[in-house]
């Protein structure tokens, strides 16, 4: 007996952007894997390609420039890849939803944000306008907006960030999708309405038993949200474990580095340490170094590291890193 | 809304008095004289001439005759023409509606033509279809509507004589007969007029709907799963529209003047060709009114073009 497939399984995902300065490996090799009902947080700092592998997954990134190279992705068993338009729009918010990162832009000036939400739900759901207003108002108290029915006839600019953030959360969910792509949610937000939209998003996650594919740079998120943390560098995946394990022993030192850059209020205090940042910027992905990409920023680096490329294997049960000395920066 | 909409006509009362005032004063300045041809008539006495200019005010200074004009116009008294005798309100009432016809008709087809382009080639930047409507639209309006107008009747009236050259209000014929023959007589200036609008319009809806198109809101409408169709008419064309109908608005007056010159040559009795003839013959009265007609329509359709502006952006909000 073969087993389930898993909801989403990336395969060895190749994304390339032909630019005027060449060709940009923007994703080069990714697989990241989301079982059902699981939370899984994709980090890496900005330009690592995790936001154009979110994208290529419900292939929203322009194309061109943009063009899947290679690699699949497998949604419950069916690679998206060779799906025609029509076949993904049947996807699209109705089983995948997409929460962007900039809830000032994401949502159309022109259109009350009950017709926005509605759009969706007429069109996948068949309701007519009065049930889909109806619809759109109820998820709109799910996600806490005081006055549904009120605000439902509101444009976007009557609402603040936060509370358009909500209203992009309700869109994405109003279909019920079984996996919901958030795209740092957070990013654009004040510091407390961060944690409002995580615990909002924890929450529907809890209620509507979705899983959950959370992009984002900010290692205190994962903390708080994920189960798996997949941690991507230069278009590739460098390590990839369970929260614990990773917060734990992280096996590559990009992961280092990225824990130990996170702003401790206690330290900063006391005993005026400086933030530790990690030196350097993420290599031109028009032509990648050769050996491991991280290498030129990395404290551990070894001539052996520039040789060849590290693969990403198995360090510890369910512990992936993609680092030549894995086991002696276990520590 | 309603408030807004009283106070904004209340605005318009001392802009139009301002605008009156510069287009008396600037035509009561300018040289020439109404009466220069009974000057040269010999059967004309010098005395006569006086009594003539005497009765009708034009010796009195500028500032009285001014008010004498702003009551007479209060009063719905548009003036004479010096020339023809008719009033000058029945002269505009009778050319009015052909300009009307013609620029309504030519700005459709400048629409028609403009938006479906525009938005297609937009929708596909740097296609060959985008490229050849962009050289098309840049050839169009380089070229004036006095050579295309001129080129035109060379070609349809002189060489294949499909259509009339000349625009005649008064047609012989009734019935079918009659529209047909208002159409083929229209059709020309229509297009010559049309096109070059078109044009113009045809690369501003372009890149009215390419600044759109890259717009965050627009991935989030592709994320939703609704067709690229409703995607495309829902949530670009119509947030592209804002600027787009803002300008055609704003453009009205504009097209009432670029009309002139159109209807000069294809000779058609509208309100430009009597602004033409009069200045030639030095009628101030109806210099002055139509001037000041023109006028109010910048000012009219600068209102409208507001009002449009905050209908189609909720983001603005009459205050």
């Amino acid at each position: 007996m073969t087993p389930a497939p898993r909801l989403l399984e990336i395969e060895n995902l190749q994304v390339h952007f032909s630019t005027d300065d060449g060709m940009v490996r923007a994703v080069d090799g990714v697989s990241i894997g989301v079982d059902a009902g699981e939370t899984v947080c994709v980090v890496g700092e900005s330009g690592c390609g995790k936001t154009v592998t979110a994208m290529t997954v419900l292939k929203l990134i322009a194309m061109p420039p943009g063009r899947i190279a290679g690699g699949r992705i497998l949604w419950q068993g069916r690679d998206l890849v060779p799906l025609p338009p029509e076949g993904m729009r049947a996807i699209r918010s109705k089983e995948i939803g997409y929460i962007f990162q900039e809830p000032m832009t994401s949502l159309n000036p022109v259109y009350t944000v009950g017709e926005q939400i509605a759009e969706t739900l007429r069109h996948h759901e068949g309701l007519s306008r009065r049930a889909a207003l109806e619809r759109a108002a109820e998820m709109l108290r799910l996600v806490h907006i005081p006055n549904p029915h009120k605000r439902i006839h509101d444009y976007p600019h009557q609402f603040s960030g936060g509370m358009r953030q909500r209203v992009v959360i309700a869109m994405a969910l109003a279909c019920n999708p079984k996996l919901v792509i958030a795209d740092e949610p957070t990013t654009a937000l004040d510091v407390t309405i961060q944690a409002q939209i995580l615990d909002l998003l924890n929450e529907m996650k809890e209620r509507l038993g979705m899983a959950v594919l959370l992009i984002t740079h900010a290692m205190g998120v994962v903390a708080e949200t994920a189960q798996r943390v997949v941690v991507m560098y230069a278009g590739k995946v460098v390590e990839e474990a369970p929260v614990r394990s990773l917060f734990a022993a992280p096996r590559h030192p990009y992961t280092q580095g990225l824990i130990r850059s996170i702003p401790r209020l206690d330290l900063a205090a006391t005993e005026h340490k400086r933030l530790e940042a990690i030196p350097g910027t993420v290599p031109s992905l028009l032509n990648p170094p050769p050996g491991c990409r991280f290498a030129a920023r990395c404290r551990h680096a070894t001539p052996e590291c520039t040789a060849a490329e590290p693969p990403l294997r198995e360090v510890a049960p369910g512990h992936k890193a993609a680092c030549i000395h894995a086991e002696s920066l276990a520590a | 809304m309603t408030s807004y909409l009283i106070r904004r006509l209340l605005l318009m009362i001392p802009s139009i008095l301002g605008i009156s005032v510069v287009l008396f004063t600037v035509l009561a300045m300018a040289p020439g004289d109404p009466f220069e041809e009974l000057a040269t008539n010999p059967a004309v006495p010098p005395e006569v001439r006086a009594n003539l200019r005497a009765s009708l005010g034009l010796d009195d200074p500028i500032h009285i005759r001014y008010v004498n004009w702003l009551f007479a116009m209060l009063k719905g008294d548009w003036g004479f023409s010096f020339v023809s005798r008719i009033p000058v309100d029945d002269l505009i009432l009778q050319r009015l509606p052909v300009t009307i016809a013609v620029i309504g008709a030519s700005q459709v087809l400048a629409l028609l033509v403009a938006l479906p382009v525009g938005i297609y080639a937009a929708t596909r930047p740097y296609s060959i279809f985008d490229q050849i409507a962009n050289t098309l639209a840049f050839v169009g309006f380089s070229l004036p509507t006095f050579f295309t107008g001129l080129l035109l009747i060379l070609l349809f009236s002189i060489h294949l004589d499909w259509f009339p050259f000349v625009y005649r209000t008064q047609l012989d014929s009734t019935g079918w007969q009659w529209w047909w023959d208002q159409f083929r007589q229209s059709i020309m200036p229509v297009t010559v007029l049309g096109l070059f609008q078109g044009a113009a319009l045809v690369r501003f809806v372009r890149s009215a709907v390419l600044d759109v198109i890259r717009l965050d809101h627009v991935t989030t409408a592709r994320a939703k799963g609704i067709p690229e169709r409703a995607v495309i008419t829902r949530h670009v064309v119509r947030n592209a529209m804002i600027p787009v109908v803002t300008l055609v608005a704003l453009q009205m007056p504009i097209i009432f003047g670029g009309a002139i010159v159109t209807e000069q040559i294809f000779r058609v009795p509208g309100i430009g060709s009597l602004l033409i003839s009069a200045v030639l013959s030095n009628d101030t009265p109806v210099i002055m009114a139509v001037t000041f007609v023109f006028a109010c329509l910048v000012i009219l359709f600068n209102l409208i073009a507001d009002l449009l502006y905050g209908w189609l952006d909720p983001r603005i909000s009459y205050r």
